[in-house]
């Protein structure tokens, strides 16, 4: 019998787990995470503290998950390294694990740029996990006033999940516009613009030269007051348990199409881990949750013995609303493009060679899914209707053939 | 599994499909109470253009990438019907994100909602497919893709 093991306890191990399930009922599988929580959902701590779901409703899955599945879950355990050869996990309290199959997906942690005064800080958080959200809420009061540095998808996140509990929130960044890794400049000023009207004062273009234990200076000279510090200012993969056992390592865990890293027996993903990313042909860490999902359970198919199809349709994709204004974005913006604004609603379609590329939808994300398997299926844009993919993402811009496949044929 | 399924030929563009959906999902007993008057959010759309119709609405998926992709857990497969636990979801839209053929859409609720082949409602089976006036909508067996 084979025995799994999981480092990690996330998206990408919930797809391991249920990988291997459907395909090995038998073998039994220890995941390990240094968090002591019932799987949850990371990107819900915003939720969280907005008061949207509770600690109940953003489990990942339900109570019975672990038993259901035949998993021993150590949790609040931490993994110092792997052996490789002798094929166990050693944990910091010095157990020992011993795998057939391991996957490691131990996620992100946040990047914390060194910065002069920061020691003198006492209220200074994350936004990374449940108990980094659950230390913020604790120090928050309606008189709060604070800084978040930071203005990318989890800086902005928390900024929503905080801003009716807190006096004032402002945010910082290095970069001339919020969302920069999703967003183009007309795009970002848009939900900026929607942002401030929520209340919430930026200064891009501009970093914290200095801490103060209550204040701020920026380098643009400015200085802002603050009494909760939030630092969101980037991930880094974890990446250490597989670099020290001699496993390939380069921004993230290198893993080829089933999600095996160069270490026998040794897979990786999700947030630790790179991808291919097919829109740009190039390796990069894609830190999102359908996507640590869908690597994991990929690995554990593969772990398990079974045919799994491999994961080669990766590419960056983003939901993310803030107070009811939704943005969808996919691919990369690269080529050549179509560009419709109207008020709130803001389109961009980049397409080349034939294929759509990317896109950013603000305001109307109607039916984006649609745009989305444009790009993952690398459908040659001749073979569509392209008004009417432009106008809308609608299904009546494929041929009869490609509908009646679609709509009455087997589904996929 | 039994599914929908679709044929554009038949589609009259008459869009009962979707009055009887909203009325299956609105909780009423009356038709013309349910339905009167108000903005319905069917779960089923048609789109049409010229003189093509045809249906849309989820296809319960064998690989469902909402599933995979729902960032709450909300979405789940039961007994091969793709089921949204609107308690659990929280509007990411990821789910709208994912869908390739659009099958997902917002509701009034904040939560997201979707066919659900009315297991949910007081139908037990499909309202679109007995409100279809030609055929054009079927529920039936048909095999599944390998
Ligand atoms: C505030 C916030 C909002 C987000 N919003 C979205 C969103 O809207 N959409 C989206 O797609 N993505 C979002 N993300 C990203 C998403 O959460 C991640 O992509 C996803 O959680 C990655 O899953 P994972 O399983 O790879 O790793 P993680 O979720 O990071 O989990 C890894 C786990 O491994 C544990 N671990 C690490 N090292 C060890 C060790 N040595 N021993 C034991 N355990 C260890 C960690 O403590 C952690 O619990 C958000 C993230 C944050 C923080
Ligand atoms: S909502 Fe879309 S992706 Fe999900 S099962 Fe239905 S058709 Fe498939
Ligand atoms: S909108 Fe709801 S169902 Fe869709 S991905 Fe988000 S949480 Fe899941």
């Amino acid at each position: 019998m084979t025995r799994y093991a999981i480092i990690g306890n996330s998206a990408a191990a919930v797809g391991c787990v249920e990988g291997i399930r459907q395909v090995d009922r038998q073998g039994p599988i220890t995941v390990i995470s240094d968090e002591p929580h019932h799987t949850y959902s990371r990107p819900l701590i915003s939720y969280l503290l907005e008061g949207k779901t509770d600690r109940v409703r953003m489990q990942y899955r339900g109570a019975d998950f672990y038993e259901k599945n035949g998993v021993t879950p150590l949790l609040g355990k931490r993994a110092a390294s792997i052996d490789p050869e002798k094929k166990t996990i050693i944990l910091t309290s010095g157990e020992k694990i011993p795998y057939d199959k391991l996957l490691v997906a131990a996620g992100s942690r946040p990047f914390l740029p060194p910065t002069e005064g920061q020691e003198t800080v006492t209220k200074v958080f994350t936004f990374m996990n449940l108990d980094s959200a659950l230390a913020l809420e604790q120090a928050l009061t309606p008189e709060s006033r604070v800084l978040i540095v930071g203005a990318g998808l989890i800086g902005l996140k928390c900024a929503e999940g905080i801003a009716h509990r807190v006096n004032t929130i402002t945010v910082v960044d290095m970069a001339d516009r919020i969302l920069p890794s999703i967003l183009d400049e007309a795009g970002s000023k848009l939900v900026q613009t929607h942002l401030e009207e929520k209340g919430l004062t930026f200064h891009l273009s501009d970093c914290v030269a200095k801490f103060e234990p209550d204040a701020a200076t920026l380098k643009s000279g400015q200085r802002v007051p603050f009494d909760i510090l939030v630092m969101a200012v980037g991930v880094r993969p974890n990446t250490s348990l597989i670099a020290d056992a001699g496993g390939q390592v380069r921004r993230g865990v290198v893993t080829d199409e089933f999600c095996r890293t160069s270490l026998p027996d040794v897979y990786a993903a999700g947030d630790c881990a790179q991808s291919f990313d097919i829109t740009t042909g190039q390796e990069r860490v894609l830190a999102l949750l359908p996507n640590a999902y869908m690597q994991g359970e990929t690995a554990g198919i593969h772990m398990a013995g079974g045919e799994g199809k491999p994961y080669d349709r990766a590419i960056p994709m983003n939901a993310i609303g803030f107070f009811g204004l939704h943005i969808i974005t996919a691919g990369s913006y690269q080529g050549e493009e179509v560009l419709m604004q109207k008020g709130n609603t803001y389109k961009r379609l980049f397409y080349q060679d034939d294929r759509l590329k990317g896109y950013i939808l603000i305001g109307n994300v109607e039916r984006a899914g649609i745009y989305t398997s444009l790009i993952r299926e690398q459908t040659p844009l001749s073979s569509i209707d392209f008004d009417l993919i432009c106008e809308k993402p609608q299904l009546m811009a494929f041929s009869k053939r490609a509908r009646a496949k679609a709509l009455s044929g087997a589904a996929g | 599994m039994k599914r929908i399924y679709v044929n554009e030929k038949w589609c009259l563009g008459c869009h009962l499909c979707e009055y009887y959906c909203a009325f299956a999902n609105s909780g009423e007993d009356n038709m013309a109470k349910a339905l009167k008057d108000v903005v319905i959010h069917p779960r089923i759309r048609i789109e049409q253009q010229g003189n093509v119709s045809f249906a849309v609405s989820c296809r319960h998926c064998q690989e469902p990438l909402c599933v995979k992709g729902c960032i709450s857990g909300a979405l789940t497969v039961q007994n091969g019907v793709i089921s949204i636990d609107s308690e659990k979801c929280v509007g990411c839209y990821t789910c709208i994100l994912s869908c390739p053929y659009g099958a997902i859409m917002p509701s009034d609720t904040g939560a997201v909602q979707k066919c659900e082949l009315c297991t949910k409602n007081k139908e037990g089976q499909p309202a679109c497919v007995k409100g279809c006036p030609n055929k054009a909508i079927v529920f039936e067996e048909r095999g599944e893709v390998q």
